[in-house]
């Protein structure tokens, strides 16, 4: 602009600008996942090593057979699906965050997760009564696709219940969270009570919110949805950016609102719908790990969405571990970890922001 | 090249809120919209910015703003509300490279600093937003929005500044270095389009003023022209005098406190 080119040039030329403290997190936090996955492919209530299965492996014998079970068929597969789960959990709580434009809003908190729950209750008991053929066409994705679908369902509902004009009310967010929580948690308690005794058994093992479950199989199901989610995430980061601004000025800086609104439910849907499906209600890593990493590198989602994924996997794999060596040879819920972990933050979170928050 | 409005109407439910409204706004110019509150002038600028469904046709340099994308769009015009508000912790230079939206412009990395220190806030490059006080933040806005259409013209014509309210938070010296801003863009060549509360300054920085009563266009012209006691004391319901400072002669009006009292005791 013309006049003002004559003016002096600004002090403090690169202030204010966290863009490579961001990108140096990445790095560091991708080195810190690294070091989560080795140690949690090593450690466990077995006493197979993977060290010595590489040391087979590398001296060209054959590896023995404790260590191919334990950890390829059971702390790998366990592994890859906490680092899934974990960075679709805290990915999908950042994204929602950024479309409800508030820090609390919590895949688990506010009806999202319960309402893929819902999804997968109804897939496991009804499954039974859809023509076959959509049986063989879905195979083991019906639970995963229902749940995308139950919390696809609900994040819609949430959003037409709490914005009006462009404008998210915080409080009618949460409140409106706490009825979707009860009416999703009805239905399926009447789902419930109409299963029969080998769905009920397929229930309790999936209700338990756990990443104990783990097969390859059900990898399958989860990865491609989770998989689809997280390559989305980046196209969003600057639509969520400019969201921050409000609705109107987003559009004023050319982002296509409503379109972008669209795929961010769908991402969050999909994300949390794929996580439930395999592991359960995980709560708090939405939540955590995105308010964590806005304080360390601020809340541009250029940075933020990669960060979270990357942090959400390693909390989450941390938390497995924790899970199962505290009380070994049995082992917690990893939803009790999580939550014991992310109450208090939460509590934090209320505190630090009861003064702006518009509630 | 001009911003044109053709026969705009407004509905809020079941309300007219503008009736019609046709204008021609001219690039290089500061054209002001004034009118009592409630009067439709902010619901125009939103049609003018495409934030409010409406009828009839809004053109920007000879293109239906209908058919263009947000993006090309955002490339052609910055919009400044009237007031943001912040969800999350962004730092001053953060909000202001959220105009950065033309991938290809030059200079992306200086330009947000310039436009800081053209709106008085150098050196607040590290301050977190959310902290600032009102004018200060209404100002990162502005910055923000002059980073997004930074040249008042570009290959494809004139860029447009739309200002809502722009100064109401303002001190009377940063309303002043505001102004400034808005009438160097438009010597530049660029437009703007700016709903004002505060008759004077429209007097003294507006090229033309649109005013308006009850979601119609009552009067449109030069400030002296519309800047009239008479007009006034019509749309405002109540008593205005207009008086001229000394050469060059800029009007300027003060609401008439006793003759109101007066006027309602004989009305």
């Amino acid at each position: 602009m013309a006049m003002a080119g004559s003016l002096p040039a600004a002090t403090g030329r690169g202030a204010g600008d966290r863009a490579g403290l961001a990108r140096a997190t990445t790095a560091a936090l991708a080195a810190l996942l690294a070091a989560a996955a080795l140690l949690s492919l090593t450690t466990g209530a077995s006493d197979a090593s993977l060290w010595r299965a590489l040391g087979d492996w590398a001296a060209g014998r054959e590896i023995g057979r404790l260590e191919r079970v334990i950890l390829f068929d059971i702390r790998l597969p366990r592994l890859a699906m906490g680092i899934l789960v974990g960075a679709a959990l805290a990915v999908a709580g950042a994204i929602l965050q950024g479309l409800f434009r508030n820090p609390l809003a919590d895949p688990g908190l506010v009806g999202v997760s319960s309402g893929a729950s819902l999804g997968a209750v109804g897939a496991i008991v009804l499954g039974g009564l859809l023509p076959a053929s959509v049986g063989v066409v879905l195979g083991g994705h019906l639970v995963s696709l229902a749940a995308c679908l139950g919390g696809w369902i609900s994040t819609l509902l949430l959003y037409r219940l709490s914005t009006r004009n462009g404008r998210t009310s915080v409080a009618v967010m949460l409140l409106a969270g706490i009825a979707l929580q009860a009416l999703t948690a009805a239905l399926s308690g009447i789902l419930i009570y109409m299963a029969n005794d080998a769905q009920l058994r397929d229930l309790t093992f999936w209700g338990l919110g756990s990443l104990a479950g783990a097969t390859w199989t059900r990898l399958a199901a989860a990865a491609p949805l989770i998989v689809l989610a997280l390559a989305a995430a980046p196209f969003l980061a600057r639509a969520l950016n400019g969201l921050a601004l409000g609705e109107a000025a987003a559009a004023h800086i050319g982002i296509p609102v409503q379109r972008m609104k669209n795929i961010a439910v769908a991402t969050v849907a999909m994300a949390v719908g794929a996580a439930v499906a395999v592991s359960g209600g995980i709560g708090f890593v939405g939540i955590v790990v995105p308010h964590l990493l806005r304080l360390a590198t601020g809340p541009d989602h250029r940075y933020l969405l990669p960060n979270a994924a990357l942090l959400g996997a390693t909390l989450l794999i941390a938390a497995d571990m924790v899970a199962r060596t505290v009380v070994a040879p049995a082992e917690l819920p990893i939803g009790i970890v999580t939550a014991v972990l992310g109450g208090p933050v939460f509590i934090w979170i209320l505190l630090r922001n009861r003064g702006t928050l518009d509630l | 090249m001009s911003l044109t409005a053709r026969d705009i109407r407004v509905r809020y439910g079941r309300a007219d809120v503008l009736h019609g409204i046709g204008a021609e706004m001219a690039a290089g110019r500061v054209t002001c919209i004034v009118g009592p509150n409630g009067s439709g002038k902010t619901t125009f600028l939103k049609a003018l910015t495409g934030d409010v469904p409406f009828s009839g046709a809004v053109g920007i340099n000879g293109e239906d703003i209908a058919g263009l994308r947000p993006w090309d769009l955002a490339r052609r015009r910055g919009v400044l509300p009237q007031a943001t508000r912040l969800a999350f912790p962004f730092t001053v230079i953060e909000v202001v490279r959220l105009g950065l939206v033309d991938p290809g412009l030059a200079r992306r990395g200086t330009i947000p600093h310039e436009a800081l220190a053209a709106v008085g806030l150098a050196g607040f490059e590290g301050r977190f937003y959310q902290e600032l006080s009102g004018g200060e933040q209404q100002r990162v806005q502005l910055a923000r929005v002059l980073t997004q259409v930074w040249e008042p013209v570009g290959a494809d014509g004139p860029r447009w500044l739309f200002l809502d309210e722009p100064v109401s938070t303002l001190d009377i010296g940063q309303q002043l270095q505001v102004m400034r801003l808005a009438r160097g863009y438009a010597d530049a060549g660029g437009g703007v389009v700016a709903v004002m509360h505060d008759l004077n300054l429209t007097a003294m920085f507006a090229d033309r003023v649109i005013l308006f009563r009850s979601g119609r266009k009552r009067a449109e012209g030069s400030a002296a022209e519309v800047l009239r006691d008479d007009l006034l004391s019509e749309v405002y319901g109540c008593p205005v005098a207009t008086n001229r400072t000394p050469p060059p002669g800029m009007p300027y009006l003060l609401p008439q406190a006793m003759a109101a009292g007066s006027a309602v005791s004989g009305g």
